[in-house]
């Protein structure tokens, strides 16, 4: 086992804030009476619904197609009747399409042992196919589709196929209970990954703060004798910004605006590989997930199995409701997760956490103007000078500000976090790389 | 239960505990001890000093938002703390009418002409201190022996680094360092003298030990970083010491480093005023440069310079700087060779 790597520029240590929920075990949520299933829980192209009002449906029954190369399948999570299909907005802040099943009838899956199938003999093609079938997409929170990630461009070679189980974002404990109830399935998941990209090294990477994570899978790998290399990192945000993952385990740097491939290495999510090994061994579509109920406001926070479609108000109760009013309802970590307001608002398969938290945990204060104290550069993972950057977006030097490197924010929310004049310096970002990107388009 | 009070807003959802107003009160806080040590050396006096100067600065401030129209920001503690540094640097039994003009010129010329807080491109305290040291001279260097316990009525009497200054102008042979010199002079000093603020001096400024004490819970905290300190006391330090004993016709590394390090306005400029984040540069390379050009004026002024003290001027020269550092040093970009091309 390797010892404590990170990546060496920038990076912040917010509150951790684990501790509320990783000491209770993952738990398995009720299923929701009525489920919400967007046809957009992805980047990409929506799925195309093919249900309508009133068709009765099977659990894991495929009720949106995928309506494009970058695009994912939907499937039922819950057996039951289409009641509506409306539309929903979800936080962030995509307005789309939602079939809302009441549920009835009986499980044809849930509880039953599958037969296990041997993918060793099967070609890659076949077990692409079968991860394009489940409907997989990037699970860490990014949502993208997995199919088009793992199918290796012509001429292109996988190096180093890095398996994240870093969870850098504070709070959230999803990851870290699923590499622990089920390492058995990540490892079958990381073998099935290598045999479809053939990477020359494997390397699991797992934060310090995950010290029985690292350990079981550390076991696991050696007994079954694996030829993975499970990597413990140092604690700091954000180690799972699949840039700097790769510059701490590789230490290579993949060049300014690239893909990780550029320099061999591909990046699946914990959580992403057990749903790899689920739908090939099992064939079973993602419909449910890992997901950590947590902050100030909640009475028990802890981790969650969670069907899709499942109203947030439904796990917020599970974990004993509401002990004091939340300013914020986020659905994501805190970092670079989305504010909703919305009880109703459903489960995705991206969602790896939903926090309430209180004013203490989100310690806002009163914009100032910018003290130029520099906080912003020390914490940016990728050597910008986010306060100059801001300062020539605010002046309309939207190319300028391309030139010191705009579009290389990944909006990881290190700088905003430390800024004491709470600067909204993301949001800027992300604003001045939507008018980049138009006028580069343009010209 | 019924949500009320949910926000929306963009990532990052959560901040740092250190805000603006966090930062300008946890600075004032780590200056106090050295205010209530100068109180107990100097007399009440010095509180009536510090009232004066806050209480200028913080009115300046209040009235121009009231006449400009604008927010309201004294609960920020920035003309606070500026107020307060000016207290710092003035004698303990300065005319009150110097810190009134300290303050009212620092807020309004250096800090509101240029546009407020964030946008002052010198430190304004720094500058109130010089403006009235220039204007009245003869107030700004009337110094006051301190008490060290005792109830005595108010003696004046040259700071060391002042009567250094004058001594070396008809100085024996027989003299080989800065102590020797102050011993003929009349007014011998210790190490600890310095260290523990035992000494004439400016208000704020003579306890190396309790600024040190302050100046470490901004380390803790993470207010003040390592590179300018480091960087103005080394290089100060290194040329201390290889030039600092010439004038007593001892020859290169010689210098008395600790007596230069503990005497004058050195430990407060250093931690306190040198590191102000609005008029230091950004990035850590900047703050090395931006450090080792203020050790090297500082250095320049005490040895070869017609002032007894250097710090203040030395700052906000090198305040001018900062600007053109910040256009020229930028951090290294990740993914990008030789750290890319601006």
């Amino acid at each position: 086992m390797k010892k404590s790597m990170t990546f060496p520029q920038g990076g912040v240590h917010p509150p951790e804030g684990k501790e509320l929920s990783e000491h209770r075990d993952a738990k398995t949520a009720p299923f929701p009476a009525r489920a919400i299933i967007p046809m957009s829980q992805h980047i990409g192209i929506p799925a195309e619904c093919i249900v309508k009002t009133g068709d009765v449906i099977e659990e894991e029954q495929l009720i949106g197609k995928k309506a494009g190369f970058v695009s994912a399948n939907i499937h039922s999570s819950v057996p039951g009747k289409v009641v509506e299909i409306k539309d929903v907005f979800l936080p962030n802040s995509i307005k789309t399409q939602a079939v809302v099943i009441e549920m009835e009838g009986s499980f044809s899956r849930s509880g039953k042992e599958n037969e296990k199938q041997n993918w060793r003999e099967l070609d890659s093609e076949t077990i692409v196919e079968k991860i394009t079938e489940a409907g997989i997409v990037g699970m860490g929170g990014a949502t993208f589709p997995s199919h088009v990630k793992f199918t290796l461009p012509k001429g292109k070679v996988c190096e180093t196929l890095i398996i994240n189980g870093v969870e850098c974002e504070p709070f959230l404990t999803s990851d870290h209970k699923l590499m622990l109830e089920e390492s058995e399935g990540i490892l079958e998941g990381i073998e099935i990954l290598s045999q479809i990209l053939s990477p020359r090294r494997v390397c699991i990477g797992i934060e310090m703060n995950k010290p029985d994570a690292i350990e079981k899978l550390d076991t696991l790998v050696k007994s079954k004798n694996l030829p993975f290399e499970v990597s413990s990192l140092k604690v700091k945000y954000p180690q799972g910004a699949e840039k700097n993952l790769v510059k701490a385990i590789t230490g290579q740097e993949v060049p300014s605006g690239k893909l990780p491939l550029e320099v061999g290495a591909i990046i699946a999510n914990v959580s992403t590989v057990f749903a790899v090994y689920e739908a090939v061994t099992l064939n079973r579509p993602v419909v449910e997930r890992y997901v950590t109920v947590s902050g100030g406001a909640v009475a028990e926070p802890r981790t969650l199995k969670v069907r899709v479609g499942t109203p947030v108000k439904d796990l917020i109760e599970e974990c004993g409701g509401l002990v004091e009013e939340p300013v914020k309802l986020i659905s994501g970590g805190p970092m670079m997760g989305f504010t909703f307001y919305d009880l109703e608002t459903p489960v995705t398969k991206g969602t790896s956490g939903i926090l309430a938290l209180t004013a203490k945990e989100v310690k806002a204060a009163e914009q100032s103007a910018c003290l130029s104290c520099g906080r912003c550069i020390d914490g940016c993972p990728m050597g910008l000078n986010p306060t100059r950057l801001f300062k020539l977006l605010d002046h309309g030097k939207t190319s300028e500000a391309g030139d010191f490197g705009l579009l290389d924010c990944v909006e990881c929310g290190s700088c905003a976090f430390m800024c004491p004049a709470r600067i909204p310096l993301v949001h800027g970002f992300r604003v001045g790389k939507k008018i980049l990107r138009s006028q580069q388009k343009k010209a | 239960m019924e949500l009320k009070n949910i926000k929306i807003s963009s990532s990052p959802q959560i901040n740092h505990f250190l805000s603006t107003s966090r930062i300008m009160w946890i600075v004032s806080a780590a200056l106090f001890p050295a205010g209530i040590w100068a109180i107990y050396q100097f007399g009440l006096n010095v509180l009536l000093v510090i009232l004066v100067s806050v209480g200028t600065a913080a009115l300046t401030e209040g009235l121009l938002e009231l006449i400009f129209r604008q927010k309201n920001t004294l609960a920020d503690g920035s003309a606070f703390l500026t107020g307060l540094l000016i207290a710092y640097n003035m004698p303990p039994h300065v005319p009150l009418f110097i810190p009134v003009v300290a303050s009212f010129f620092a807020i309004f010329v250096v800090k509101w002409s240029f546009g407020g807080l964030g946008t002052n491109w010198m430190n304004p305290a720094l500058a109130g201190r010089v403006f009235v040291f220039f204007s009245w001279t003869g107030g700004m260097t009337k110094w006051t022996l301190p008490m060290n316990g005792k109830m005595a009525d108010t003696i004046t009497g040259p700071t060391p680094l002042g009567s250094l200054k004058t001594g070396l102008l008809g100085m024996s042979d027989s003299i080989t360092g800065p102590m020797d010199l102050l011993m003929s002079e009349g007014f011998p000093v210790s190490y600890a003298d310095l260290f523990w603020g035992r000494i004439p001096g400016s208000i704020g400024e003579i306890s190396a030990f309790l600024l040190l004490l302050g100046a470490l819970v901004l380390f803790l905290l993470k207010i003040i970083s390592w590179e300018i300190p480091v960087a103005y006391l080394g290089v100060f330090s290194v040329l201390i010491w290889i030039f600092g004993g010439l004038p007593f016709g001892q020859g290169a590394f010689t210098g008395d480093v600790l007596f230069h390090l503990l005497s004058g306005g050195l430990i407060l400029g250093t931690f306190f005023m040198a590191t102000d984040m609005v008029s230091s540069p950004v990035t850590k390379t900047g703050k090395l440069i931006f450090g080792a050009g203020c050790g090297f004026m500082t250095f320049l002024i005490r040895l070869y310079g017609s002032f007894p003290e250097g710090v203040s001027l030395a700052i906000i020269f090198m305040n001018i700087f900062v600007p053109l550092i910040d256009r020229f040093i930028s951090p290294k970009r990740f993914g990008i060779e030789n750290g890319g091309k601006a």
